[in-house]
């Protein structure tokens, strides 16, 4: 009887039905496995084996176990039991596909070789009956060597045999044998293990003599020098000439095993049939038919993206400010209530905000990659994207970005090559999104769409905006192919699954997981980077004279408010006397007080007075020192430089909705107004802004277009590589472009302009 | 010799021998695609590349510079032979 905790490994082949038995078995009691120094999560979860408790580890998908990359290398590692944060595992459970068992025994005969107990999962019965094909499962387990269990992993069918032969086999502890190699090919790894003095278990030696450029050689080269490089092509020399070439003598020895054992356990139909997947592939990869389908499919994403989750974020934009101003009467004024008003609940607000933008998109991928879909829309969109290094996976992430960043690049998990990945990820945040646009709709509004100026300009000049991005991300992207992530080219053979129907509970289940880890991973930071932020423009508190800012603008604001009817009354008078337009006049005053003041805080606050110790730095892109200010403390998110610009030019905090949105109430559309008066106002006297307004406005544009100002997108970068390099590797490069690319901008604007 | 790459929708034929970087090679092999395999073009992706390709129960997409490296011998009589 056992005691202890059974661990258990699931591998299997992509598409095999790995997630679904894993949820099958494990239910709710999940969670995430991290892995240091690789980009691989596992999930785990606990489960039953006939009454024995244990641990599920779900491995990757893969093909094989010959590993490419330290990624792939993290399962094989774990499975031979040389990872110290895990257990070897006590059974392993190889999960095959019955529509397509040849291939998917492949791998099953690979982990034969690995000294522990298989279990074979035969999933998908139902299709493969559906194509008739007739299995005998005993006869199978006996030329296969381990037991078979078939499974409907969607249906729950067969889980109980399957746990009850987990629980067996590791009672038994039999160690199965897969195929044998040819003779010459065995002694060429054992002269080979004993020349490495069995500093590595014979599996790992089979894998270094048969994967050229793989994994385990890169690392023991690295170890051992040249010289166990010239070993190993003189022991493949060898094999050659004795009609065992590397890698094709391993193909070629299991396949012989594996299809001698199906032929001897599956009866096929004389005549293929004609399935599904034939069917609609025949519409679906369709030069035309399959690219107008593309189309709508990404007109639906991108527009569900877009626009379904826009209700959502404004409900969760409203709560967070019914939030605040709770927080705001309850709470007595001083530092505290600044930081939980505007510093927390804002952070928590702009965390939650992007949840439903990145749990619909993940719900669109569920749906896609379940049925199939994801694989062909790679498929079409591959030429196109190799025009700039990547590959036809990388092309739903950098559409979704145009939406937000963030969930563009947790998307990204669906590109298997690491450096394609990366380079995805490093240019997904120049893809212009949402969040940009209302800085483009206020500058635009206040220097563009002036009156007599052309009708088409704005338009023309917001879809430059756009266009931006479009052009320089290629651009990035094949740099950073040809330099920081140089390497062989990765193998683009993808496989075309076959379709299949999504199961809701499977896309609600990735739907909740993406908004979970996006919360607990990159909220916490997105938190951090507001209350910095709000710090920096709260301290120092206190005016010249030590009079507290805070207290001061309550008092200020206490007042308007007990003269707001009176002001009401005196401007609806339309025959006032002098007495009462000097009444007016005052009051209108005394009304304005308040965003007086708060600009004054914010002018002299730390982030402020860094503005203006700045101020040459952003000379040369025509800025002064507020718009500095602004574009700095826009760095939590970049829509955040409207209300800065609110409150640095008086005008109070303007809501960035209000910008350029006809169903915003009146007093926010006033102040929106307000604001592109001001900027007008406070440019026109001066020499350069006066003069040059255009061009300083499009610099700004152009710097956000560039720009990172995202910490949520600079969070996600963090969490999806693991490491800070890349966030801030990714916030310098397009800080670098954005300063660069404004200040273009702003020395051509101006000899233009003369 | 002709190469997969050669072939159009619908044609089929079978493979003589596979060459390449050893990676791609050890890929195609992993997925079943060896020496003696009867394959059939699918489709071409809008601009002509990648193709889809499909053999036994497996469908794959390729590029035309992985499948360049595929010499195959065009089949005669136009009934795909499932390799067992």
């Amino acid at each position: 009887m056992l005691t202890t905790t059974l661990t258990v490994a699931l591998v299997g082949n992509p598409n095999a039905g790995k997630s679904t038995l894993f949820n099958a078995l494990s239910g709710l009691r999940q969670r995430v496995g991290n892995y240091p120094g690789v980009t691989v999560e596992m999930k785990k979860g606990q489960f039953s084996a006939d009454g024995v408790p244990a641990e599920l580890i779900d491995l990757p998908g893969t093909y094989s176990l010959a590993a490419r990359s330290p990624d792939e290398m993290v399962a094989v590692d774990l499975l031979l039991g040389r990872r110290p944060e895990e257990p070897r595992p006590a059974v392993v459970v190889s999960i095959v596909d019955a529509t397509n068992l040849d291939r998917h025994l492949y791998l099953t005969s690979q982990l034969l070789d690995l000294g522990v107990p298989v279990v074979v999962a035969v999933n998908m019965i139902d299709a493969a009956a559906a194509q008739g094909l007739t299995f005998n499962y005993a006869k199978l387990a006996e030329r296969l060597g381990v037991p078979v269990v078939p499974i409907q992993a969607n249906k729950g069918l067969g889980i109980p045999e399957l746990t009850k032969a987990i629980r067996a086999a590791a009672e038994s502890g039999k160690v199965p044998h897969g195929p044998a190699f040819p003779e010459a090919f065995d002694s060429v790894v054992e002269q080979l293990q004993k020349e490495l003095s069995g500093e590595i278990p014979l599996f790992l030696t089979r894998r270094l003599l048969l994967d050229i450029g793989g994994y385990v050689e890169q690392w023991l080269v690295e170890r051992h020098g040249e010289e166990l490089k010239a070993k190993l092509a003189a022991a493949r020399e060898k094999l050659s000439a004795a009609g065992h070439a590397t890698p094709g003598v391993e193909a070629r020895t299991r396949f012989a095993w594996v299809r001698a054992a199906v032929a001897a356990a599956v009866t096929k139909p004389t005549v293929r049939p004609v399935t599904w997947t034939d069917r609609i592939d025949a519409i679906l990869t369709h030069r035309l038919w399959g690219t107008l389908v593309f189309l709508v499919v990404m007109f639906l994403l991108f527009q569900s993206i877009f626009l379904a989750a826009k209700p959502l974020m404004d409900a969760i934009d409203g709560v967070r400010e019914s939030v605040a101003k709770a927080a705001e009467e309850v709470m007595p004024s001083g530092p505290l209530r600044g930081l939980v008003v505007d510093g927390i609940i804002k952070g928590v607000g702009s965390v939650l905000v992007f949840l439903p933008q990145i749990m619909i998109l993940f719900g669109f991928i569920a749906i896609l990659e379940d049925c199939g879909y994801m694989a062909r829309a790679a498929f079409l969109m591959d030429r196109v994207m190799s025009r700039c290094g990547l590959s036809g996976k990388s092309f739903i992430p950098m559409l979704s970005s145009v939406a937000c960043a963030v969930p563009g690049i947790m998307a990204t998990r669906v590109i298997e090559n690491r450096r394609d990945r990366f380079a995805t990820i490093l240019v997904a945040p120049l893809m212009s999104c949402s969040a940009r646009l209302p800085v483009y709709v206020l500058l635009i509004g206040a220097f563009i769409a002036r009156p007599g100026s052309s009708g088409w300009l704005p338009g023309l000049v917001l879809f430059a905006m756009y266009m931006i991005g479009f052009t320089v991300a290629p651009l990035v992207a094949l740099t950073l192919k040809r330099t920081l992530l140089r390497g062989a080219p990765p193998v683009f053979v993808m496989e075309l699954p076959h379709y299949r129907r999504p199961k809701v509970i499977s896309v609600l289940r990735r739907m909740f997981e993406a908004g979970k880890a996006f919360t607990l991973r990159a909220g916490t930071i997105i938190c951090a980077a507001m209350v910095i932020v709000w710090a920096l423009l709260y301290f120092p508190h206190t005016d010249a004279n030590g009079g507290s800012y805070p207290d001061r603008l309550e008092k200020a604001e206490e007042e308007a408010r007990q003269h707001v009817d009176l002001r009401k009354e005196l401007k609806a008078k339309e025959n006032a006397s002098q007495q009462e337009q000097d009444e007016l006049a005052k009051l209108d005053e005394e009304a304005a007080l308040p965003d007086k003041l708060r600009g004054e805080w914010k002018r002299q606050s730390i982030l402020g007075r860094a503005g203006r110790w700045l101020e040459p730095a952003f000379e040369p892109l025509g800025w002064d020192w507020k718009i500095g200010v602004a574009a700095m403390a826009s760095f939590p998110a970049r829509e955040v430089i409207v209300g800065t610009f609110g409150l640095l030019y008086d005008v109070g905090e303007v809501d960035t909705k209000a910008i350029g949105n006809n169903e915003a109430d009146d007093e926010a559309k006033e102040k929106a107004a307000g604001l592109t008066r001001a900027v007008q106002k406070e440019w026109a006297p001066d020499p350069v802004r006066g003069k040059y307004g255009v061009p300083v406005a499009l610099s700004v544009m152009v710097f956000f277009a560039l720009c990172c100002q995202c910490a949520a997108t600079l969070a996600t970068i963090w969490r999806e590589t693991k490491s800070w390099l890349w966030p801030a590797f990714t916030f310098s490069y397009m800080t670098t472009l954005a300063y660069l690319g404004a200040m273009l901008t702003f020395q051509v604007g101006r000899l233009i302009v003369g | 010799m002709p190469t997969l790459a050669d072939l159009s929708p619908g044609q089929r034929a079978e493979v003589l021998a596979i060459s390449g970087d050893p990676a791609l090679v050890q890929r195609l092999y992993e997925l079943g695609l060896l020496e003696g395999e009867h394959v059939e073009v699918v489709a071409l992706a809008p601009l002509g590349d990648p193709i889809e390709i499909r053999f036994s129960n497996s469908r794959l997409s390729l590029r035309r510079a992985e499948a360049a490296g595929i010499t195959v011998a065009l089949n005669a009589d136009c009934r795909m032979r499932d390799s067992e």
